[in-house]
């Protein structure tokens, strides 16, 4: 009897401990499901409904059906944002990898020093992204910027990167290439979890190391790989700040605009803020939105095969 | 119809889905008084888009203050943000105020974002006749008065006299009336070395300034009505000519990189280091030559018309009265004090006065208000011999000829086709005919959509 009451107070005690955890969960979790529901799911909706109307933001929208739609479809300039900034995200994102993933390479055999160089790396993240713009407008100046002299020091005669439109892409990538911080902090986390006896039993049978890199380190971090490549793609699909300042920020700049930099959301912007197609304007957005998931979604079907998790199978 | 609160606090978030994170954020800092007084002296007034005053300006604030010291003046300090201020309007929440480019009025009396004045012109004692026609024809929309116009811009075209010798031209050899003559010459004014642009030979300063070629040419990229004129073959015309120029002078491409790389406010400036032999440029620039570099052989002459007529091309800024302003009797008796001959003397004074300080010399305040304009110059402006003198006098003589673009309710949309058009022809990307055919294809629609 004795024994039976203890095991029933032990097991409220436990539900009531879980209970208690159940509730700070919620309570944690709530702030965000709220600002969630606000900030995001709430506006969302809104900007499904908006797409269907005609709506300056001054006037009450006016139901419009599918039209904003049928324009996108007839809209060349569409097109032409879609195609610059699906380019730009290819150009960019392998880059962009490539590079994050050599600096934690790097900076994962620096030892004790790494620290350091993290924080280094990581502080370019940190500096506003008008501010990176404008100074790689200077930086990338195809006469005097610092990029071609350098080049030129090992003669070769660097492009015009931020005038001649062949060149303006690949210009904003390795802009943006200012700010792979976050992605050396998340690669090299993910590197000091790949168990080194992996690579000690491979230089015993004889591994090199691009064998050793190919076959241990790739899959071993295939999951923060494929994170990032989900994250960045998304960020390079929605390029607007550095864009926008380099090509066509400021009332003193905007005649200078590069159609070679018209991204698909500094379209959007000029519809929605520069015209005052708000309609239009959400029509746009949520067709990034639908761009966005299919490329997410073939992106995670293919990880499928290249990705493997720690503990999911044998 | 669907009701317009239930989406403002969406609307822009919502965009959201790419836009949120590339936008800046909306200032709720609007904070007008509500104070409802009927003769626009007590409460508060808010202004967006005035960005940082000026010695020129701050003296004009002072002089608002001065005469009106029961009412808080909040300056948001920084440039004009559509975002900001559309937010700002839509949530009902504007500001008193707000100061944009002329250019922009029409798209937004359009659009209901600003209010027309015509009913309190009267009541503030603001007369419309003391503006230039000009100006005023830039913020009158469908016959209403949306705005009291500030600035007056206007370009004439400026030269380096070194550069000029070095070549064995004179100031009359870079005159706009002989388009074949310019081309020759800017030729010869043009320098490279291995493929280097070492000096501009004349750089025509499109696309912003091809209106003043258009018009030049005898077209204008908008009719009185407001539609577009761009696929004018004058127009057309005037962009091919700008471009070969560009073209004759390295290309767009090598030419923009070597311009950007110009100190252009600095003791190091383009003319200082002969990196530029002439371009057609706004008054203001005078006065930062002369600042930056105050012993520079500069040399001016008028731009003009194929048949010799001087011409030139006027924007600037202007004042309005964004819709659901809290308290715009206050808001207009801003207008008119910023903007009377009296302030316009007292920011002159206050110029003078960094002008004495720097040792510099006062190069002119060019304003929508003729009678200030003139008596300032009377005041303040030395004659004289040198370049800069010289410089002075044409941008004064040509405020009184100056023409500005028919304003139109699809303004924003007109301009942005015709900047795309340029830049696409110079970039190489469409020919001349090819790229302004289809702005204004871009433009019409746009028009008409708000006809």
């Amino acid at each position: 009897m004795a024994a039976v009451t203890t095991a029933a107070r032990t097991r409220r005690k436990r539900n009531g401990s879980r209970s208690r955890e159940t509730r700070a969960a919620y309570g944690f979790i709530g702030v965000w499901i709220i600002g969630f529901l606000v900030f995001t799911l709430g506006p969302m909706i809104a900007s499904l409904v908006l797409s269907f109307t005609d709506y300056n933001a001054i006037s009450s929208p006016r139901n419009v059906g599918w039209d904003n739609y049928r324009q996108m479809m007839s809209d060349p300039k569409v097109a032409k944002a879609l195609g610059n900034t699906l380019v730009y995200a290819v150009m960019y994102v392998p880059t962009a990898m490539a590079v994050a993933l050599c600096l934690a390479m790097i900076l994962n055999r620096v030892g004790r020093a790494s620290g350091f160089f993290r924080t280094v790396f990581y502080l370019p993240v940190m500096t506003p992204p008008v501010a990176a713009g404008a100074l790689f407008l200077l930086l990338l100046n195809g006469n005097q910027g610092l990029l071609n002299r350098t080049l030129h020091l090992v003669g070769i005669n660097g492009p015009n990167w931020t005038t001649d439109t062949a060149w303006v892409k690949p210009g904003l990538a390795i802009t943006m290439l200012w700010g792979v911080g976050g992605m050396v902090v998340i690669y090299l986390a993910a590197l000091r979890q790949v168990p080194k006896d992996l690579y000690e039993a491979a230089a015993l049978d004889g591994a090199g190391a691009w064998m050793r890199f190919r076959r241990i380190t790739l899959p071993m971090i295939s999951g923060a790989l494929f994170f990032t490549l989900i994250v960045q793609t998304i960020y390079a699909l929605q390029m607007f700040d550095q864009a926008y300042t380099m090509f066509f920020g400021g009332q003193e700049n905007s005649t200078y605009s590069n159609d070679a930099a018209l991204f698909y959301v500094i379209y959007l912007f000029q519809q929605g803020f520069g015209f005052l197609h708000m309609g239009y304007a959400s029509a746009l957005a949520w067709l990034l939105f639908v761009v966005i998931m299919i490329i997410t979604a073939i992106q995670v079907r293919v990880s499928r095969r290249f990705v493997y998790y720690e503990g999911e199978r044998d | 119809m669907i009701t317009r609160r239930g989406f403002l606090a969406g609307s822009a978030g919502a965009l959201a889905l790419g836009v949120t994170s590339a936008c800046g954020g909306v200032s709720g800092k609007s904070k007008s008084s509500g104070g409802g007084a009927s003769k626009g002296d007590t409460g508060a007034i808010s202004t967006q888009g005035f960005g940082k005053p000026d010695d020129v300006g701050q003296a004009r604030i002072d002089a608002f203050k001065s005469a009106y010291p029961k009412v808080q003046v909040n300056i948001n300090e920084g440039d004009f943000d559509a975002q900001q201020f559309l937010s700002a309007v839509a949530s009902g929440n504007p500001p008193d105020l707000v100061y944009l480019h002329r250019d922009m009025v029409g798209s937004y009396a359009a659009k209901g974002a600003i209010q027309p004045l015509d009913d309190h012109l009267d009541s503030a004692g603001i007369k419309t006749g003391l503006y230039r026609p000009a100006a005023l024809q830039e913020v009158t929309i469908g016959g209403k008065v949306y705005g009291v116009p500030e600035f007056y811009d206007t370009r004439n075209i400026l030269m380096s006299g070194t550069a000029l010798r070095s070549a064995g031209l004179t100031a009359a050899d870079l005159g706009t009336s002989d388009w074949d003559k310019l081309h020759t010459n800017a030729v010869k004014l043009y320098k490279a070395n291995g493929g280097k642009i070492s000096r501009i030979g004349f750089d025509p300063k499109v696309p912003e300034f091809l209106p003043l070629w258009a018009k030049a040419n005898g077209a204008d990229l908008v009719n009185p009505d407001g539609s577009p004129n761009l696929a004018d073959p004058k127009v057309i015309e005037a962009l091919t000519f700008a471009l070969s120029l560009v073209d004759e002078q390295g290309g767009w491409s090598k030419f923009k990189a070597f311009r950007d790389s110009w100190d252009l406010f600095g003791a190091k400036n383009e003319f200082k280091k002969d990196q530029a032999g002439a371009f057609p440029w706004e008054g203001w620039y005078v006065n930062v030559l002369v600042q930056a570099t105050p012993k520079l052989d500069l040399d001016s002459v008028p731009f003009t018309d194929r048949q010799g007529k001087p011409i030139s091309f006027s924007n600037g800024s202007a004042w309005c009265l964004p819709k659901g302003a809290k308290n715009p009797a206050a808001a207009l008796n801003w207008m008119k004090v910023l903007t009377s001959t009296d302030t316009w003397l007292k920011a002159a004074a206050a110029r003078q006065a960094t002008v004495e300080k720097n040792k510099s010399v006062f190069t002119g305040l060019w304003t929508s208000n003729p009678t200030a304009d003139a008596q300032v110059k009377a005041k303040y402006v030395k004659p004289g011999t040198t370049g800069f003198d010289k410089a002075i006098q044409n941008y004064y003589a040509s405020n009184e000829y100056a023409f500005s673009i028919a304003p139109s309710k699809a303004g924003n949309e007109i301009k942005t086709a015709w900047t795309e058009a340029a830049n696409r022809a110079l970039s190489g990307q469409q020919k001349p005919d090819a790229a302004m055919r289809q702005a204004q294809s871009e433009a019409a629609k746009a028009f008409s959509a708000v006809k």
